[in-house]
């Protein structure tokens, strides 16, 4: 009866697509995650070919030996500075970064080049690639071995038997190294460190003993006897009785003031930290603008409108598995994707001028977000599915008998029903969120930036600043601290904080549900015969 | 036989000769399987009149929630239902592919076992169907609410909490608001699956009422496992057993004098 554009909205078409495009987003996060973990992480362990060339920038051309390490096109203005050779006009020109090694002899192990510059490429089967212990890794031909500084009888130019003469003296090496290795972890170092331990700590003692028994007090007792008591053997002294609690609370309360709206002093160890509480919240609060709507929708899809079959299943099944891939994955994931990737090419599209100085390709709030969004979105997922499962089959058989098209009854009937289900999810989202730490570190968070990433100055919402988070501080002040004593109480604190938060997130949810289910209670659901 | 199933049939009788009904259903040769295996009705034909109360009878598992659910494509949504055969309604093919499927669900309205109202208030439930056929006007939402309530002998009850949960009716007071919630719609045939079965004896009674009172506008289908009721309400009766129709006459004809053995033994208690 509905006929075009209006017949073709009221059908639910384009919600299904949407639906849609969000489980396929979803899933070509989920594959890009993979393929770039897979390509770069096993990639690394693949032997790379070493290239010889005369390269012709230099006057007279230099030989070079080294391996390609990474190519990318760029401005050609961009390169004058950092290219020998590089032509000055031109506009898009690729270069290459070559692993020249030996970074014992030349003083640094990479350069760019440009590979139309090369000349004489070749491969040659002789090039050794040594891996060292020091100094990375070593390009060269192997031309002799000498044993106590004395030639080897081996024949230099039979390379094959000069190779193997190599090998067996390396494997040699390789089994003293071992043995050496051996005695010096495991007995010498605990020896040495005890005897060292010893040594202070007696010394220490015999310092102690002599200064605790310096001070002693006097105290008259009931009776009045006078008693000398030495103050070492005092655990605390107060005087209950002149002290009001009206004191006592002050002082407690301006320091907890202090603690939860100044910034940090002397690096992390004192004042307050609210920026690190800012920080979190922001990151939270954009993190669930960006989840809910993909959760929400691709929840709706799986459970709605995609067909029941074997794929179906298996995008489910991958779903759940997101839920316990480790959070560092997802940082690197976010490092490479998003800030690499996508930032690098925000920069490339709207902040070139201020290139190679990057804006959005380097760690920052809306990285970060994006990352936890990534992390998170199994948890709305999996909450949503569960909710729109447990809405009663008659509630939408009366809404169709009524005339309702599959959407509108979605839209209008199951939807809101779902809504604290999605609430649930969100909120345990945003306690996972607030409590992540390890892919923080890869994707935005930092040790100290007082500046807030939510102020007054244009454009108010500063989405590539990085920024403090709590599970950070708490990191930083426990373990990167120069004065880990100082740290400790203050990182006390702001653990206790973070912990009070995510559990209050948890408990709300929990609370939640239990409202959701009473909720359904009166609805009986429905029954055909 | 039964002297109240004897007086219903006279009452019933008596309202035929009066007029001649037109056909307002019309179901031929129609089949449908569930997964390809399990057949719950085999090539039924049965021609539903119009304004008249038709009621479906037979023991379960008989098949016919099964053709209720036909009449208002309702089967659809059900996976690997497969539907052959005819339903016209007035005339036209309601399986045919011209056929908008939410136009005809407004046409045939349907009223299920146990109360479905939305969590939302009276006044939402009734005015829903409104709302998705793009009717907001405040003052005509107001009026056909009212309408619909009254003709569903609720609004007395009603008019003073309309914006209150209709979770918190009785049963008997939320199915008469789902059947006001159908009415307003203005649909053409109402179809009643087993609608007063979860009720006590008092809102059944007000739902029977209400049947007399509506098939003056409706043409009304019910199934029920409740003879009485069926007797009661009734003008013709169709009576089906494992997926096949046995008998449809009018209802004094199926409670007084059955052709078949099946009905009689049902009628009569015998099995079902």
């Amino acid at each position: 009866m509905n006929g075009g554009i209006s017949g073709w909205y009221r059908s639910g078409a384009p919600w299904i697509w949407l639906n849609a495009a969000a489980v396929a987003a979803c899933l070509a996060m989920v594959f890009g995650l993979l393929l770039l973990l897979g390509a770069r992480g096993l990639g690394h362990f693949w032997p790379k070919p070493v290239l010889q060339a005369n390269y012709l920038a230099m006057d007279p051309p230099v030989t070079v030996i080294g391996e390609i390490a990474d190519s990318e096109t760029v401005d050609a203005g961009q390169l004058q500075f950092s290219v020998a050779g590089a032509p000055l006009s031109g506009d898009r020109i690729e270069r290459q970064l070559l692993k020249l090694g030996n970074r014992d002899i030349t003083g640094n192990d990479f350069a760019w080049i440009l590979p139309s510059l090369l000349d004489e490429v070749e491969y040659p089967e002789r090039l050794v690639t040594l891996e060292r212990r020091e100094w990375g890794n070593f390009y060269g031909f192997l031309s002799g071995i000498l044993q106590n500084g004395e030639p080897v009888a081996a024949p230099p130019e039979d390379a094959g038997a000069l190779w193997s003469e190599l090998q067996q003296r390396l494997d040699r090496a390789r089994q003293l190294r071992d043995e050496i290795e051996q005695i010096e972890r495991s007995i010498i170092a605990d020896i040495n460190f005890g005897m060292e331990g010893l040594r202070l700590q007696e010394m220490r003692l015999l310092e102690l003993n002599r200064q605790i028994q310096r001070d002693s007090a006097i105290f008259r007792v009931a009776g009045g006897a006078e008693v000398e008591l030495p103050v070492a053997d005092i655990v605390r002294a107060y005087r209950p009785n002149a002290m009001s609690r009206f004191e006592a609370m002050e002082t407690y309360l301006a320091r907890l003031f202090e603690f939860l709206t100044d910034d940090p002093r002397e690096s992390n160890t004192e004042g307050g930290l609210l920026p690190a509480i800012y920080g979190t919240a922001m990151m939270v609060l954009l993190m669930s603008v960006l989840v809910t709507p993909l959760g929400v929708v691709a929840a709706v899809y799986l459970s709605e409108y995609a067909p029941k079959g074997w794929l179906t299943h298996v995008i489910r099944i991958s779903v759940n598995n997101l839920a316990g891939v480790p959070s560092i994955v997802y940082g690197m994931f976010g490092l490479g994707f998003f800030i690499y990737l996508a930032g690098g090419e925000i920069d490339r599209l709207f902040y070139s001028e201020s290139l190679p100085a990057p804006t959005f390709g380097t760690p920052g709030l809306l990285w970060a977000s994006l990352t936890l969004a990534l992390l998170t979105l199994p948890v709305v997922i999996v909450a949503t599915e569960e909710g729109l499962a447990n809405i009663p089959a008659s509630l939408r058989e009366g809404s169709l008998a009524l005339g309702a098209t599959k959407f509108e009854t979605l839209w209008r009937v199951i939807l809101p029903l779902a809504r604290p289900s999605m609430l649930t999810g969100l909120i345990l989202a945003v306690a996972r969120a607030a409590g992540e730490v390890a892919p923080l570190m890869l994707v935005g968070v930092v040790k100290l930036a007082p500046a807030l990433p939510l102020d007054t100055e244009f454009p108010y919402l500063h989405l590539e600043q990085q920024f403090m988070h709590l599970g950070y501080y708490v990191y930083d002040l426990a373990t990167q601290s120069p004065n880990v004593e100082a740290a400790m109480p203050q990182a006390f604190a702001a653990a206790f904080l973070l912990v009070a938060v995510v559990a209050a997130l948890n408990l709300s949810a929990v609370i939640m549900r239990g409202r959701l289910r009473e909720r359904y209670k009166a609805l009986d659901t429905g029954s055909w015969s | 036989m039964n002297r109240e199933y004897e007086a219903a049939g006279q009452a019933a009788a008596a309202v035929e000769a009066l007029v001649e009904p037109e056909p307002c259903l019309e179901v031929r040769n129609l089949s449908l399987h569930y997964a390809k295996i399990r057949q719950a009705l085999n090539k039924i034909r049965l021609t539903i009149p119009r304004q008249r109360v038709t009621a479906l009878i037979g023991p379960s598992g008989c098949g016919k929630t099964s053709l209720l659910r036909c009449f208002n494509r309702l089967n659809d949504l059900v996976d690997d239902c497969v539907v052959t055969g005819r339903i016209r309604l007035e005339g036209k093919n309601i399986y045919s592919s011209k056929i908008d499927v939410t136009e005809l669900r407004r046409r045939v309205g349907m009223v299920f076992q146990k109360p479905n109202p939305f969590p939302k208030s009276i006044y939402e439930n009734v005015a829903f169907g409104l709302r998705i056929r793009g009717i907001n006007s405040r003052r005509r939402l107001d009026e056909i609410v009212q309408e619909s309530l009254e003709a569903a002998a609720l609004w007395d009850e009603v008019k003073d909490r309309l914006h209150r949960s209709a979770l918190e009716l009785s049963g008997g007071q939320q199915q008469r608001l789902v059947i006001a919630r159908t009415l307003a719609v203005e649909p053409e045939v109402l179809l009643l699956d087993e609608s007063a079965s979860a009720l006590d004896p008092i809102s059944t009674l007000k739902i029977e009422e209400l049947i007399t009172e509506l098939k003056k506008n409706y043409t009304i289908v019910i199934v029920t496992h409740n003879l009485q009721q069926a007797a009661r309400v009734s003008d013709y009766t169709a009576f089906m057993y494992m997926g096949n129709m046995v008998e449809f006459d009018t209802t004094a004809r199926i409670f007084t004098n059955p052709v078949k053995r099946q009905t009689e033994d049902y009628i009569t208690g015998r099995y079902g």
